[in-house]
């Protein structure tokens, strides 16, 4: 070749850090771009759920309180949904961000497609976006568990274990679905999952009513449904009344979720960003 | 392209980059490479700075040797007045040099170019040349596509031809010219109807070479003014008549008997 080379041979080959140190790589760059974009997540992140309170909690909790509250273990209704709703926006947190900027990864931003080309592998990509999502359920649970505890709707001090089952949450939606995104071709599919998927679930998984006013036949679909482990979980913590066995398998079903969907997520983005 | 980036796994046959399996050592290799890829994939809500930070840091650069770098690269494409501003309002020619900017920020051996000037206005792409002769000459290695000749013809020391993924032809530019073109062309368009009668009379001249295409007759020769008298000796009146130089261009139609469609 006429081209004068650097040196003779080419320089060895660098060797490169663990996937760990890699994705933390991913995880710094979705904080430089989230920089920019704060601002506009605060409303739904914070309001959001606030307002379902105020609606559900203060104003239907009022209409519900008169007629009793055995059913609801005998607090006021406020206190029973609040714990619902963290769960809820957790969930909610979890599958936004684990959707629309994975299929913006590709198809929008292309921030997906940028660093396929550095040194970063498909799921190292995956990973320290995970870590961002899961920053984000922790910011908005945070937010949400002092707004809790500033109401006096906190029954017990296992509460202090509320916002790690409330990341819990959303982690155990997040893995999955971005797992999935990342597949997707156009961004309709997401519209369907939040229309049929996360709205019946949130009304139906023991956030608004327990799950005993469900006809029985109903509540089977209910309890495998992962939302109402976490919001069992979390409402177990908030009110004190829970027993550690059936915590223990809320928490394991949610880590086995997290877990399955780890281990998909690795091989559907190597499938998407290295083919 | 992709293959090479190593983002793209070969379906078949052996690759050796940098001493390198792109399948086992992909990761590696990339860290040593640069891409500049046909679509910008620069993230437009951040700063000219800020793209090229994100990117230094996916490399494990330190803040400091990226501001430092940033700073020596930006001045390089002449984007330094730029350096605060957002990239979506940039023009394209810009994005395109940001993009090579971004590319070289961790010290590539190899630069691996899909179509850089592809889009841009022709200003837009002098620069753009400029720069990469200048990169070329301290030292860095360019693997560089495009299906513009001129490009090819200024830019490239070893040119490969490629026809439905098969090596045409390899040379320098020089020698793919001589081997597969004559020096001259003389560039004929007849009247419609009348390019019939002309090409039974043009035969008769025996050009060393003839092409016909939807719109010309190219005729090949060593000498393209003595062709055109022999031409109109011959009682010939072409509505338009062209003497030029041999191209790549040529050349590619030669080898793949078609021309360059975009």
């Amino acid at each position: 070749m006429a081209v004068a080379a650097r040196s003779a041979a080419p320089p060895a080959l660098p060797a490169l850090p663990g996937s760990a140190a890699l994705s933390v790589r991913a995880f710094r760059c979705w904080l430089v771009m989230y920089r920019r974009t704060w601002r506009s997540s605060v409303w739904s992140s914070v309001f959001g759920p606030l307002f379902y309170l105020g609606a559900m909690g203060y104003g239907l909790g009022s209409l519900v309180d008169r007629n009793g509250t055995a059913a609801l273990g005998g607090v006021p209704y406020v206190v029973f949904v609040a714990p619902a709703v963290l769960g809820v926006q957790a969930m909610n947190s979890g599958l936004n961000n684990a959707m629309f900027p994975v299929f913006g990864g590709i198809h929008w931003n292309k921030i997906y497609i940028a660093a396929r080309a550095t040194v970063l592998r498909p799921a190292d990509i995956y990973r320290g976006h995970l870590l961002f999502i899961t920053m984000r359920i922790a910011m908005n649970s945070a937010c949400f568990v002092v707004v809790m505890a500033a109401f006096g709707l906190i029954r017990s001090w296992w509460a202090v274990l509320l916002l790690p089952a409330a990341v819990l949450l959303g982690v155990a939606f997040s893995t999955p679905v971005a797992a999935w995104a990342v597949t997707l071709q156009t961004q309709t599919p997401m519209n369907y999952v939040i229309r049929f998927g996360a709205v019946p679930l949130m009304l139906f998984s023991g956030t608004f009513f327990p799950i005993s006013q469900l006809p029985a036949w109903l509540r089977p679909l209910a309890y495998a449904t992962p939302l109402w482990h976490g919001v069992a979980l979390c409402r177990g913590l908030s009110l004190g009344n829970t027993d550690l066995g059936a915590a223990a398998i809320h928490v394991a079903y949610l880590t086995a979720m997290a877990a399955v969907g780890l281990w998909l997520g690795a091989r559907t983005y190597r499938g998407r960003l290295y083919v | 392209m992709r293959m090479l980036g190593c983002v793209s796994p070969p379906t078949s046959g052996e690759l050796t980059i940098l001493d390198g399996e792109p399948v086992r050592d992909g990761a590696a290799i990339r860290a040593r490479l640069g891409v500049v890829p046909q679509e910008d994939t620069l993230d437009n809500e951040l700063t000219v700075r800020e793209n090229l930070l994100v990117y230094g840091r996916y490399f494990g650069l330190s803040r400091k040797l990226i501001t430092e770098r940033t700073d020596q690269l930006l001045d390089f494409v002449q984007l330094t007045e730029r350096a605060g501003d957002q990239v979506d309002p940039l023009s394209g020619g810009m994005k395109r040099r940001l993009t090579i900017a971004r590319s070289l920020i961790n010290d590539p051996d190899i630069l691996i170019l899909d179509e850089p000037t592809t889009g841009l206005d022709p200003q837009a792409r002098h620069v753009v040349w400029d720069r990469l002769f200048s990169l070329k000459q301290r030292g860095v290695t360019l693997i560089l596509t495009t299906h513009y000749m001129d490009e090819a013809e200024q830019l490239c020391d070893r040119l490969v031809v490629m026809d439905h993924g098969i090596i045409a032809a390899e040379g320098t530019p020089r020698e793919l010219i001589a081997r597969y073109s004559t020096a001259e062309v003389v560039e004929l368009r007849f009247a419609p109807g009348q390019q019939e009668d002309a090409l039974e009379k043009v035969k008769d001249l025996s050009p060393e070479r003839m092409e016909v295409t939807a719109d010309r007759m190219l005729l090949y020769a060593s000498d393209g003014d003595d062709f055109l008298n022999r031409v109109h000796e011959a009682g010939l009146r072409p509505v338009t008549e062209l003497v030029r130089r041999s191209t790549l261009e040529d050349v590619f139609l030669h080898l793949t008997g078609r021309t360059l469609v975009d």
